[in-house]
């Protein structure tokens, strides 16, 4: 299916919570409202002639010139054959987005690495801790802003 | 040996009874440290023809450096595992950690005693000698679990939990195997069964061709001797891969390599009951009433008695390097649902051919039909 | 020893084990034998590869992408070229197009015979690592003779590849897919229809095609569920259109569909069809330029694009923000092993701790690819 028509379908059930389709990118990108990001996924797993079954890719971005923390989902059909991607912008001082866990459950350690490494909050995720860094690591390694330390524990790093 | 001893003792008896309980001790002594000898030069061999065995198989050569075609490899080994770091963990049970892999050792050297070399080569002729040799194994069990206890550690007592499960169950089979064969001479001791199998050209009285109920006992029993030695399929008290290296995880140095002899010389020993009971011992086939020297024809026994059982250890090892492990739950259950009453019925069948024939075998009737 | 709650133990797989294919430790808790629950534990080999390729422009990257399957070297390099030549839009010729096939086609298949000799040796029969391994010189040998190493390869460049084949490739390929097919017959006999075997895998971890979707599994283990996707058919890359190969799809042969033996299965009949697709691609082999013209300081448009290629072990996606400038903005990496090892903790539960490790063998992880 064209990435128009998906567009178009979703403005129609979504209404005000879309908010624009980037076709340059590939896949093409939808701009989704963070709020609304659960139900547009559910929406696009369950839907005859969507049928996302596949969360290929949950990754963040950030934007730090924009301010923004982007959180990006790259979605796949093995059906139809079709692939898109689904972008949420956050506020990069204080990035909350609901969690996709109960849509696919592999969004669960997508979301842990997210979490760990731009120090976004899944709200509602079942276990939300570090999973690459160490339990105790202070910092978001890949933000744009990020600064070494100096030491961990008795290391100088 | 006992004649040895009752040969020289008897010259000593006007001699005071201390100075025959001192002279059958120095005897005794000397003895145990022959067979001690043999023991061990045999367990470090076996280790090398493992290697080697294991290289042939998997299309590799094996050990080649130390000494020809590296067969000294054993002996540089055991200098290594010497002179390696003794550790003792810090919480571990210490008497009871230091003391595991004595008493496996012992267990497992102790039953060479009985055995019956040659017709005249024995260290001791127990009356009761294959009660004695099963009994002794089964001190293994007790003493593997006390190491896995005594370090320690999860891995370990993982794997005394399993070794000691496997020990015990598959001592059922084998000890109703063996009986299958033990009610045809009706003796337990090792050298009248080996002098029961004596005759028909040296092969056809042995009492595994004696009748269907004891071939098939002797492949139960082989089975559950592979078993009762923790030997891949049935290593899982030691998989490497599973648990570190199960119950002698935490032992280092000489200790670890206590265990690992006895490993070999526990495999000796059921390869050496299986070819007493099952494979005539020292019988050696064809030779008949060829006249020789004493000395020479005791020789050869001796050397058909180590090469029958050099041939079922490395059936051992061949069998280690193809197959794969089996996991606890069906070990468990080839044991109780299908060794055991196998073993069982057979035991009835041999008792039945027993009573009905007289204790005749195959070859006997044959042989009985063809005179008359 | 016992842990916080009387009837359930806790012991850590830790991070140094045998069996777990790298540093990944799982908090296993288990009351004996039976598993409640695995918590897995990764991150001990994270060495910040994303925020490595934000410094590094995109031909110095390559390296990297070496190291993160180390065993499928030449195909993640594969994976993060197409991703940058998609963003510059430059046109590969052919013959790199066809060199590029065989070598990815043949490092699938040195994969996955680690994979398999790997597994086989968990299971316990440690002799089919050792021929996989004798199989795996040969190619190992091929690819030293390209580009001089071993298991880095840093071959796949952007634009093309980066040396031509020497004199004698084609010969010595040829001669390895002659002397490949029977060695793959030798591993069925020896170990895939062994009843052993079979019974310890059969219908252990059955991952449904809902499951399989929704965690995310790619690679063998989808197309052991009954799945048939691969993206060399369904979304073609190279010249994978114009090859005639199958994909094999699990069919519940020994148990279930998408249990563990259809899962190891599946990786060998992958090396046959990897051999075939070699031979194809050897005879349609033209003279030709062996990479593009691309210009030495590489300044992509700015851009964003999401390119995923079939590594051995699943879907291996590179997710590129380029903003113009000679390095990424943002790389991401989207590892096959990944999502595989998420859905182990549902498969995990009601398990043994023997059938913990043929399920990790099965899953077929890596770690510095998780780690990243």
């Amino acid at each position: 299916m064209e990435p128009k028509k998906i567009y178009g379908i979703l403005s129609e059930k979504f209404s005000g919570k879309m908010k624009q389709l980037q076709e340059n990118t590939f896949p093409a990108s939808i701009f989704v409202e963070a709020d609304a990001v659960v139900d547009v996924c559910r929406f696009l797993k369950k839907e005859d002639g969507l049928e996302f079954l596949s969360l290929i890719c949950l990754s963040g971005v950030d934007l730090k010139e924009q301010n923004k923390m982007a959180v990006v989902y790259h979605l796949g059909s093995m059906k139809h054959k079709h692939t898109i991607s689904i972008k949420a912008e956050l506020d990069r001082s204080n990035p909350h987005i609901p969690t996709v866990e109960s849509v696919w459950p592999v969004a669960d350690w997508y979301e842990r690495e997210v979490y760990d490494l731009f120090g976004v909050i899944f709200d509602g995720h079942s276990d939300l801790r570090r999973i690459l860094m160490p339990e105790d690591w202070e910092g978001y390694p890949m933000r744009k802003d990020y600064v070494y330390p100096k030491r961990y524990h008795t290391w100088d790093v | 040996m006992i004649s040895l001893i009752e040969h020289m003792t008897a010259g000593l008896s006007n001699a005071g009874p201390f100075m025959r309980i001192v002279v059958t001790t120095i005897i005794m002594l000397v003895s145990g440290v022959i067979v001690l000898a043999v023991a061990l030069l045999y367990e470090g061999v076996a280790t090398y023809a493992e290697r080697k065995v294991a290289g042939d198989i998997q299309a590799r050569i094996g050990p080649n450096r130390v000494g020809p075609y590296g067969f000294l490899q054993f002996i540089a080994d055991g200098v290594k595992l010497l002179l390696k770091e003794d550790i003792i963990p810090f919480y571990a049970d210490k008497w009871l950690f230091i003391a595991a892999p004595y008493i496996v050792f012992t267990a497992s050297f102790a039953a060479f005693v009985p055995l019956s070399y040659s017709d005249h080569v024995y260290v001791a002729n127990l009356n009761v000698g294959i009660l004695y040799m099963i009994a002794i194994s089964s001190v293994v069990s007790m003493a593997v679990l006390m190491g896995a206890w005594g370090s320690n550690n999860k891995w370990s007592l993982f794997g005394g939990m399993r070794a000691v499960a496997q020990i015990v169950s598959y001592e059922i089979p084998i000890i109703l195997s063996l009986l299958a064969a033990l009610i045809i001479p009706a003796s337990l001791t090792m050298k009248d069964i080996i002098v029961y199998q004596s005759g028909g050209f040296g092969i056809f009285r042995w009492l595994i061709f004696n009748n269907p109920f004891t071939l098939l006992a002797f492949f139960v029993y082989y089975i559950a001797a592979i078993a009762e030695v923790n030997r891949t399929p049935f290593d899982i008290p030691e998989a490497e891969s599973e648990i570190v290296a199960g119950y002698h995880t935490e032992y280092t140095g000489m200790r670890f390599a206590f265990f690992f002899m006895a490993e070999y010389g526990d495999m000796f020993v059921v390869s050496a009951i299986a070819v007493t009971l099952f494979l005539g011992g020292w019988q050696i086939p064809f030779i008949g009433a060829l006249s020789m020297p004493l000395w020479l024809r005791e020789v050869l026994e001796v050397a058909v008695f180590f090469t029958k059982i050099f041939l079922l250890i490395y059936l051992m090892m061949w069998i280690r390097w193809t197959l794969p492990r089996l996991r606890v739950d069906q070990l468990m259950e080839l044991c109780w649902k299908y060794l055991t009453p196998i073993a069982f019925f057979n035991l009835i069948g041999a008792s039945v051919w027993v009573l009905l024939l007289n204790g005749k075998g195959v070859y006997d009737i044959i042989a009985g039909l063809l005179i008359h | 020893m016992a842990g916080t709650d009387e009837k359930f133990m806790q012991i850590s797989m830790g991070p140094q084990h045998p069996s777990t294919h790298g540093v990944l430790r799982l908090l296993v808790t288990t009351d004996g034998e039976v598993l409640s629950g695995v918590k897995p534990y990764i991150g001990y080999l994270h060495r910040g590869l994303e925020k490595i390729a934000e410094r590094l422009t995109y031909p110095q990257f390559t390296p990297f992408t070496d190291r993160l399957d180390y065993l499928a070297a030449m195909n993640c390099n594969l994976a993060y070229a197409m991703t940058v030549e998609k963003l510059l839009n430059v046109e590969i010729p052919r013959r790199a197009q066809i060199l590029r096939v065989i070598m990815a086609e043949l490092n699938r298949i040195s994969s996955h015979l680690i994979s398999f000799g790997s597994f086989s040796a968990d299971m316990g029969a440690f002799t089919p690592f050792l021929f996989g391994i004798r199989e795996r010189e040969f190619i190992n040998d091929l690819f030293e003779m390209t580009c001089g190493a071993r298991l880095t390869y840093n071959y796949i460049r952007i634009g093309g590849v980066s040396q031509d084949i020497p004199e004698g490739f084609i010969d010595k390929t040829r001669e390895f897919l002659d002397y490949f097919p029977a060695k793959i017959k030798e591993y069925n006999e020896l170990l895939s229809f062994n009843a052993i075997f079979i019974k310890r895998l059969a219908n252990i971890a059955v991952i449904s095609p809902e499951d399989a979707f929704d965690y995310g599994v790619t690679g063998p283990n989808l197309r052991a569920s009954g799945i048939k996707w691969d993206l060399r058919r369904a979304e073609p890359y190279l010249i994978y259109n114009e090859l005639d190969f199958d994909i094999p799809v699990g069919k519940g042969e020994m148990g279930k569909v998408g249990d563990s033996w259809d899962r190891y299965m599946m990786r060998i009949y992958e090396m046959e069809q990897s051999a075939n697709i070699v031979r194809q691609c050897l005879d349609m082999l033209e003279a030709g330029d062996y990479t593009a013209k691309i210009s030495k300081v590489l300044k992509p448009p700015a851009g964003e694009v999401y390119v995923r290629a079939e590594n051995p072990r699943g879907e291996l996606g590179f997710y590129l923000i380029s903003d113009g400038s000679a390095k990424p903005y943002r790389l991401k990496i989207r590892a096959p092993s990944f999502a595989n090892l998420s859905i182990i903790t549902k498969l995990a539960r009601g398990v043994m701790m023997a059938d913990l490790i043929a399920i990790i063998g099965s899953l077929d992880i890596i770690l510095p690819e998780i780690d990243r």
